[in-house]
């Protein structure tokens, strides 16, 4: 356990000390929702109905590209050796560096979420939903995110390639996030897709560590 | 890379590894380390072998690599402390690492401000901060000065005098009393051998 909190701790702060990395990630977030009005016209109605799924989608993106520097910067520099040889087993190191991900990354987006979503002129009534799905979201994100990180270490293109891995595994949290938010909006309630959603998130929690431990040790042999 | 190649370390014991660039003399220590899997053969820990407790055998250990993962933002008293919890030590001798390699004076300074000697000293200054009996150290001497290598040896004998080990790749004469060495092109596997991998 000693091992598992000194690793967040560690990754915490480097995040502090490079602040310019939270920064770069919210910024693209809050960017890349101001855009879409640009795009495809101010009209309040048409807004409303795809504020959510453009505030999933670009905190989708968002997350990705945050994920290159997961295990990337610990791969080049030797630190994933001793990462690697450490106290813990090798799948609790991913998943303390997925934590230490999702609150330097997954959890501002969901804190600055709702705002963006008053500037599209979502009905608040759905705010609830779209916050609840992007808590319960953002972390079977940064989990499955790893598992791709993990795989695209030592490519020649990994920012590419990495990309290309972890978008159809979003599809999931993306189709429930979004349905969560429609459904609250109608007599059925969200209550259903989110419950799928912590599922999804849940079945991430032990199997992703586990997936993205063996692309680490295929990395490092 | 090498076939056929059998040692044992003893406690105390040193065994220092020779060879040319590209010998394997690196992969040799990183499978004792157990960060590379052997093609074919064993590695054995106390008679039995190293799969029966992996966990055990990489608390026993430490490995300084080539890369020693030091983080430009973070400073020397950080980096120690974080590597010694990885490791689980709950009582690090971070200011013993610190002084024992003369870090004192920086060791509040960010790494990025540090020589790449005095990075290689604060690598070096883990294996203080938090005890293991068995030293894995790839070529440890490179970019230190006369008084980081004799900071060095120092260390070491103190190390082999408590009863531990330890296993060194390196270019340079490095004085190791009775040191088993290995000359590692010795065991080299011929070409074809490689080629049907």
């Amino acid at each position: 356990m000693h091992a598992f909190a000194a690793l967040i701790r560690h990754d915490l702060r480097l995040a502090a000390r490079q602040g310019g990395d939270i920064g770069l990630v919210l910024g693209f977030f809050v960017l890349a929702v101001i855009l879409f009005p640009f795009g495809i016209g101010p009209e309040p109605e048409l807004l409303r109905r795809v504020a959510a799924g453009i505030i999933w989608v670009a905190a989708l993106l968002a997350a990705v590209l945050s994920l290159d520097r997961l295990f990337a910067s610990d791969y080049g520099d030797g630190g994933l050796d001793l990462i690697a040889l450490s106290a813990m087993p090798l799948e609790l190191a991913v998943l303390a560096k997925s934590a230490a991900h999702w609150l330097t990354t997954g959890l501002p987006l969901v804190v600055v979420s709702p705002v963006l979503a008053l500037f599209l002129d979502l009905d608040p009534v759905a705010l609830p939903a779209l916050v609840l799905g992007l808590l319960i979201g953002t972390p079977a994100m940064s989990l499955i995110g790893a598992i791709a990180a993990a795989l695209s270490l030592g490519a020649r293109r990994p920012g590419v390639l990495l990309t290309l891995l972890v978008l159809p595994l979003y599809l999931p949290p993306l189709i429930f996030g979004t349905a969560a938010v429609e459904a609250s909006l109608s007599a059925e309630g969200a209550r259903a897709h989110l419950v799928l959603l912590a599922a999804l998130a849940l079945a991430a929690l032990p199997l992703a560590p586990l997936a993205a431990a063996a692309a680490l040790r295929q990395a490092l042999d | 890379m090498f076939r056929g190649l059998d040692c044992r370390l003893p406690a105390g014991g040193a065994l220092v590894l020779t060879g040319p660039n590209g010998s394997g003399k690196s992969s040799l220590l990183r499978l004792l380390a157990t960060l590379l899997v052997p093609v074919a053969g064993r590695l054995l820990w106390g008679g039995a072998p190293v799969a029966h407790d992996p966990a055990g055998y990489r608390g026993a250990i430490h490995y300084v690599g080539h890369l020693d993962g030091v983080k430009p933002a973070l400073t020397p008293r950080e980096m120690l402390a974080f590597w010694a919890a990885l490791r689980g030590a709950q009582y690090p001798g971070i200011d013993a690492a610190l002084a024992t390699f003369g870090l004192e004076r920086i060791a509040d300074w960010p790494c990025r401000w540090l020589s790449a000697g005095q990075r290689r000293r604060l690598a070096l200054a883990r294996l203080i901060a938090a005890r293991a009996p068995i030293w894995l150290l790839d070529e440890p001497g490179a970019a230190l000065d006369t008084d980081g290598e004799a900071r060095l040896a120092a260390a070491i004998a103190a190390h082999r005098a408590a009863g531990g080990s330890i296993a060194v790749a390196t270019h340079q004469p490095i004085a190791l009393t009775g040191a088993m060495s290995l000359a590692i092109d010795d065991f080299a596997a011929p070409p074809a051998e490689l080629a049907a991998l």
